[in-house]
C-alpha cells in the first residue's frame, strides 16, 4: 500500500506516545504477564509476513517467505496461549492476586 | 482503493484499537485475562482480514499461498506445542523464544521486501536496514537469553578478550553495510552482512550479562522488536504494523524499566555493565 512517510511517521510518534503512557503502575506479578502479551501484540508482524508471500518469487524468495511466516505465527500463537496460561495462574490463587494488587 | 480494501483497513484500525485497550487491561490482575483475549482476538481478525485482503486482490501464486499455507501450519503447530507444553517454570525463556522468532520474521521480511520490489526508495532501504539489524539483535539475543535460563548456556556473565573490539568491529560494519544498502538500493550482499553482522551482534551483548537479569534483558529485547516491527511497516507501508510494533517498542520500554527498578537495577548498569567489566576482567 502507498503509504505518505509523513503520515506513517505521524502514525509511529503517536503509537510510541500512547505506548508510553499505557503502562501505569503494574503490580510485579504482572510483569512478567505483560512482558509476554506484548510479545504476543509484536506478532502482528505476521501480517507483514502474510502480505509479502504475494510478492514473493524464485527459490531464495519464497524460502524467506516461508520462514517469515512460520516465525511469525509461532510468534502470535504461542505468545497469546503462553500468556494465558500465565494468567489464568492469577485465578487459580486468588489470596495471592488480592494481595499483590493493593 | 476498493471497497474490500477500505473495510480491511478499518478491521486494521480496529485491532489496533483493541491492542491498546487489551494492553491497558493487562494492567490489573482483575481484567488481565480480558485484555489478552481481546488483544487475540483483534490479531485473529487482523490475519483473517489479511488472508481476505490477498484473496481479493489475487495477486499471489499458487506457490506463494502453498508457501503461507505451509508457513502457517508450521508456526502454529510449533508455537501451540510449546506453549501448552511448557512447564510453569520455563515460561520465560518460551516468551524470550518468541520474541526472537519475531524478530528474526521481522527482519526476513524487510530482506525479502527489498529483494523482489522493483523499485527501491530510500524511505524504503534506511527502515528496511533499521529492521534488519534492530530484528537480528533480537533473534540472537532472545535465543542466548533464553539458552541461559534454560541453563544450556551457563549463567554466569561470560566475558571474552577483545569483546570491545568486536563490538565497535561489528559497528563499523552495521553502518558501513546500511549505507551501501541505501547507495545500491537493496542490495542482497549489503543486506546479507548486516544480518550476519547484527546477529553476532546480539550474542555479544547479551552474554556478558548475568543470568539473573535475563528478564530485564528479555523485556528490552521484547522493546526491540516492537521497533523492528515498526520498521517493517514502514518499509511495507502498513499502518498497522507501524502502531503495533511502536505501541510495543515504547511499553515494553516503561515495563524494561518498571522490572530494572524492581530489582533495584539501572538499565545502563545491566547492559552496560556486561560491556564494561568485560575488559577489565579479561
Amino acid at each position: 500500500m502507498e503509504l505518505d512517510l509523513l503520515t506513517a511517521v505521524t502514525v509511529f510518534v503517536l503509537g510510541v506516545l500512547v505506548g508510553f503512557e499505557v503502562i501505569s503502575k503494574v503490580p510485579a506479578t504482572l510483569h512478567t504477564p505483560l512482558m509476554s502479551g506484548a510479545n504476543s501484540i509484536h506478532g502482528i508482524v505476521v501480517i507483514g509476513a502474510m502480505l509479502i508471500t504475494a510478492t514473493a518469487d524464485g527459490f531464495l524468495g519464497y524460502l524467506l517467505a516461508f520462514l517469515a511466516v512460520a516465525f511469525g505465527f509461532a510468534n502470535v500463537v504461542g505468545g497469546y496461549v503462553v500468556t494465558d496460561r500465565m494468567l489464568h495462574m492469577f485465578k487459580a490463587r486468588p489470596a495471592a492476586k488480592e494481595g499483590s494488587a493493593s | 482503493m476498493t471497497t474490500t480494501e477500505t473495510v480491511i483497513r478499518y478491521l486494521f484500525l480496529a485491532a489496533a484499537a483493541c491492542f491498546v485497550i487489551g494492553l491497558h487491561l493487562m494492567n490489573s490482575p482483575k481484567t488481565a485475562r480480558r485484555g489478552n483475549l481481546l488483544s487475540a482476538a483483534a490479531m485473529a481478525v487482523g490475519i483473517g482480514a489479511t488472508a481476505v485482503l490477498l484473496i481479493a486482490e489475487g495477486a499471489i501464486t499458487t506457490t506463494g499461498w502453498l508457501v503461507l499455507l505451509a508457513g502457517a501450519a508450521v508456526g502454529s503447530a510449533a508455537g501451540l506445542y510449546l506453549a501448552r507444553s511448557v512447564e510453569m517454570t520455563a515460561m520465560p525463556q518460551l516468551v524470550s523464544l518468541f520474541n526472537a522468532v519475531g524478530g528474526g520474521a521481522a527482519a526476513l521480511l524487510a530482506v525479502e521486501h527489498l529483494l523482489q520490489a522493483e523499485t527501491v526508495h530510500v524511505r524504503e532501504t534506511i527502515p528496511g536496514g533499521l529492521d534488519i539489524l534492530i530484528g537480528a539483535v533480537t533473534f540472537s539475543g532472545s535465543v542466548v537469553a533464553a539458552g541461559k535460563l534454560q541453563g544450556l548456556i551457563p549463567g554466569r556473565p561470560i566475558v571474552f578478550l577483545g569483546a570491545r573490539a568486536l563490538n565497535v568491529v561489528l559497528g563499523l560494519v552495521f553502518v558501513g553495510s546500511t549505507a551501501w544498502l541505501v547507495l545500491d538500493e537493496g542490495n542482497l550482499v549489503a543486506m546479507l552482512l548486516l544480518l550476519v553482522a547484527a546477529t553476532v551482534f546480539g550474542v555479544t551483548m547479551v552474554l556478558p550479562i548475568g543470568g539473573a537479569d535475563m528478564p530485564v534483558v528479555i523485556s528490552l529485547l521484547n522493546a526491540f522488536t516492537g521497533t523492528a516491527v515498526a520498521m517493517a511497516g514502514f518499509v511495507l507501508g502498513e499502518v498497522v504494523l507501524i502502531v503495533a510494533g511502536a505501541l510495543v517498542g515504547a511499553s515494553g520500554a516503561i515495563l524494561t524499566k518498571l522490572m530494572a527498578d524492581a530489582m533495584n537495577r539501572s538499565i545502563t548498569n545491566i547492559i552496560l555493565g556486561g560491556f564494561g567489566t568485560g575488559d577489565e576482567a579479561a
